[in-house]
């Protein structure tokens, strides 16, 4: 889990006039599983398309294990893909589509018959082998995908928002089990998805993407709790973004009141935008609170209640366990570590 | 069901038009001239094998050329570009806005001995050239009243017939089946081979179907460019019923034999586009 497998430098891809990534530098780490999260549109499945030989990019090097491969074709990569819905061969049963890629490298018949076994043991899936692939729900047919992907051996799986056509709890399943399957093979997982629980959950390096351009690289625990931008803040989970006032190192102005923070390193009363999670306002009481609200509407979401709470011209999400009535009276409270200050960008998630 | 209802007009069409003709032609297939129950119709029928045998290899030559030519027609249009696609779909949709007699007269002035094609070939010094090369003497190369005339026509009249379904399947194929087949290692002839052909087989299948059916029972192909040297089976029941060998219960039994011959080597057909392994046809 240390040297570079692949890296993408200073990728750009036009179509016409039309920028889809704008000098996109990526490293891929060998064994890790990477998920580029993003809106769709924002270049996520432009990127993966590149790594895996589908499209050219307009500029930039691709190298892989130190070796450029830009105009390498598809077949010749040694990355397989797990496509959106599955893309299964209809005119062949189970067996035929997971052993494709070793009948087509000649690969002797009882190895093959060896090695599919293995590949559907790995997504549960024994048994199946004559059935047909329209005798399968949705959930198995991704797990024949991911079964005929990694029959190759490839070093890098490239997964196109594999889960996109699941139902939830499915969809909860699977995720799970992708991380085990990854886990147990060892090898590369670049993921697709524009679903940010889907990215938490699983991922050991998250690539935010907007409009062409990565945001921010981090671990699920970075990304959540240090976005690098109020774009990133918003996308990852729910977020107040608020304008706000940097007063000095460690002080700063929002919402009618003056918190103390932790940030620091900002110019002397700079405008920023001050990010806080629904779920770090804490209930207080109305008097002397700092921030001060009237209860909007208010929403059951199963563990806990999702508040709008208007306050001066500004209405905040608040999560909270304590059961709120519209219209009453509140107070919200927050510590130095539940505010986050980032500088102005001009890209916010629509 | 409602709306199972509003299938019923064509019900009742099909009833009277095609379902009790049929019930006909099976009674009097098995009627004798005298009004009785025989089976002399079909035992007879052994004087016209070769009107058989000429009608299934002719269309059979026809139907091959025609998956020949229509296939590769077919695939480009399906995976290139709208321009050529549009300019292709109206070349191959034009000649069927005309009058099929109006194309078949149309061939005839082309093939004809004394037609355009001998002319312009005439006016070029072509016969003059092979004359003195082979020292032989022809003024015109014999195109009309030929088998092969007869297999032009037929090709040329039921072309569209197979190159459309074979498109139509093809340009259905999910490009990002095409990408899991290069994915995994197959380069661009297997994956022809492998995945776009079997999987466009139900289309050749339809196709082989649609062109075969009225190759085989064809008549005024092969009488306008065949000039009746070429028997086939359409001519052959057409005299029983509407010549001068009038036998309505022989052209009956004919029919009928012709109907289960097609509908068996359909079945046959239909098995192959079902196996997992398309490919074993050729």
């Amino acid at each position: 889990m240390s040297k570079d497998l692949i890296r993408l430098v200073n990728i750009v891809m036009k179509f016409d006039e039309d920028v889809i990534l704008n000098s996109i530098n990526l490293d891929i780490k060998d064994s890790e599983f990477l998920t580029l999260l993003g809106p769709s549109g924002c270049g996520k499945t432009t990127t993966l398309r590149i790594i895996g030989g589908f499209q050219e990019p307009t500029s930039g090097d691709v190298f892989f294990e130190e070796k450029r491969i830009n105009g390498v074709p598809p077949h010749k990569r040694k990355v397989n893909t797990v496509f959106q819905k599955y893309a299964l061969f209809t005119h062949m049963n189970i067996y035929e589509n997971v052993a494709f890629g070793l009948r087509i490298s000649k690969t002797p018949e009882a190895e093959i018959r060896r090695r599919v076994t293995d590949a559907l043991a790995l997504v549960n899936l024994s048994g199946y082998e004559k059935r047909s692939v329209n005798s399968l729900s949705g959930g198995q047919q991704q797990r024949i995908a991911i079964a005929r992907a990694i029959i190759n051996r490839p070093q890098v799986l490239l997964l196109d928002e594999p889960l996109g056509a699941l139902d939830l709890k499915l969809r909860k399943e699977m995720q799970i089990e992708l991380k085990k399957i990854q886990q147990q093979v060892g090898i590369t997982f670049v993921y697709v998805t524009h679903d940010q629980e889907e990215a938490l959950t699983m991922s050991d390096t998250i690539v935010v993407m907007n409009n062409g351009n990565i945001q921010q690289i981090g671990t699920p625990l970075d990304i959540y709790n240090e976005p690098k931008n109020a774009f990133v803040a918003d996308f990852i989970g729910e977020s107040n973004i608020i304008d706000g006032r940097m007063d000095q190192d460690l002080v700063v102005t929002f919402a009618g009141h003056t918190f103390q923070c932790l940030d620091s390193g900002f110019e002397k009363n700079e405008p920023v935008d001050v990010v806080v999670r629904p779920e770090d306002l804490h209930l207080c009481p109305p008097e002397g609170a700092p921030i001060r609200g009237r209860v909007e509407s208010v929403v059951f979401k199963g563990v806990f209640y999702e508040a709008m709470v208007q306050s001066d011209g500004y209405t905040w999400q608040l999560q909270t366990t304590t059961r709120l009535s519209v219209g009453d009276l509140i107070g919200m409270s927050l510590t130095p570590d539940d505010i986050h200050i980032m500088h102005k960008t001009r890209e916010v998630a629509e | 069901m409602k709306s199972k209802r509003l299938a019923i007009p064509y019900v009742i069409w099909m009833a009277i038009f095609v379902v009790v003709p049929l019930i006909l032609v099976v009674i009097y297939a098995f009627t004798s001239k005298s009004g009785g129950f025989t089976l002399e119709n079909f035992t007879g029928m052994g004087t016209y094998l070769k009107v058989f045998e000429q009608s299934f290899l002719l269309a059979i030559i026809a139907t091959v050329i025609c998956v020949v030519i229509g296939y590769p027609l077919a695939y480009v249009m399906a995976r290139e570009g709208e321009r050529f696609r549009k300019i292709a779909m109206i070349l191959i949709m034009l000649p069927m806005w005309m009058n099929f007699l109006l194309r078949t007269y149309a061939w005839m002035s082309l093939l004809e001995n004394t037609g355009i094609i001998n002319s312009i070939l005439s006016a070029l010094g072509v016969f003059k050239l092979i004359n003195s090369i082979f020292g032989t003497s022809i003024e015109y190369f014999s195109m009309i009243n030929t088998s092969g005339a007869v297999v032009l026509g037929m090709v040329y009249n039921y072309l569209p017939f197979m190159v459309l379904p074979i498109f139509s399947v093809i340009e259905k194929i999910d490009s990002r089946v095409i990408e899991a087949a290069q994915d995994l290692g197959a380069n661009s002839p297997t994956v022809f081979r492998r995945v776009i052909f079997p999987l466009s087989l139900p289309g050749v299948i339809s196709g082989i179907t649609m062109v075969f059916i009225p190759s085989v029972s064809t008549f005024v192909i092969s009488q306008l460019l065949g000039g009746g040297m070429t028997m086939m089976l359409g001519d052959l029941i057409q005299t029983q019923f509407l010549g001068n060998a009038y036998n309505p219960y022989l052209g009956s039994a004919i029919s009928l034999v012709m109907m289960v011959i097609v509908l068996i080597s359909m079945a046959i057909m239909n098995r192959f586009g079902d196996g997992e392994e398309g490919a074993v046809m050729f």
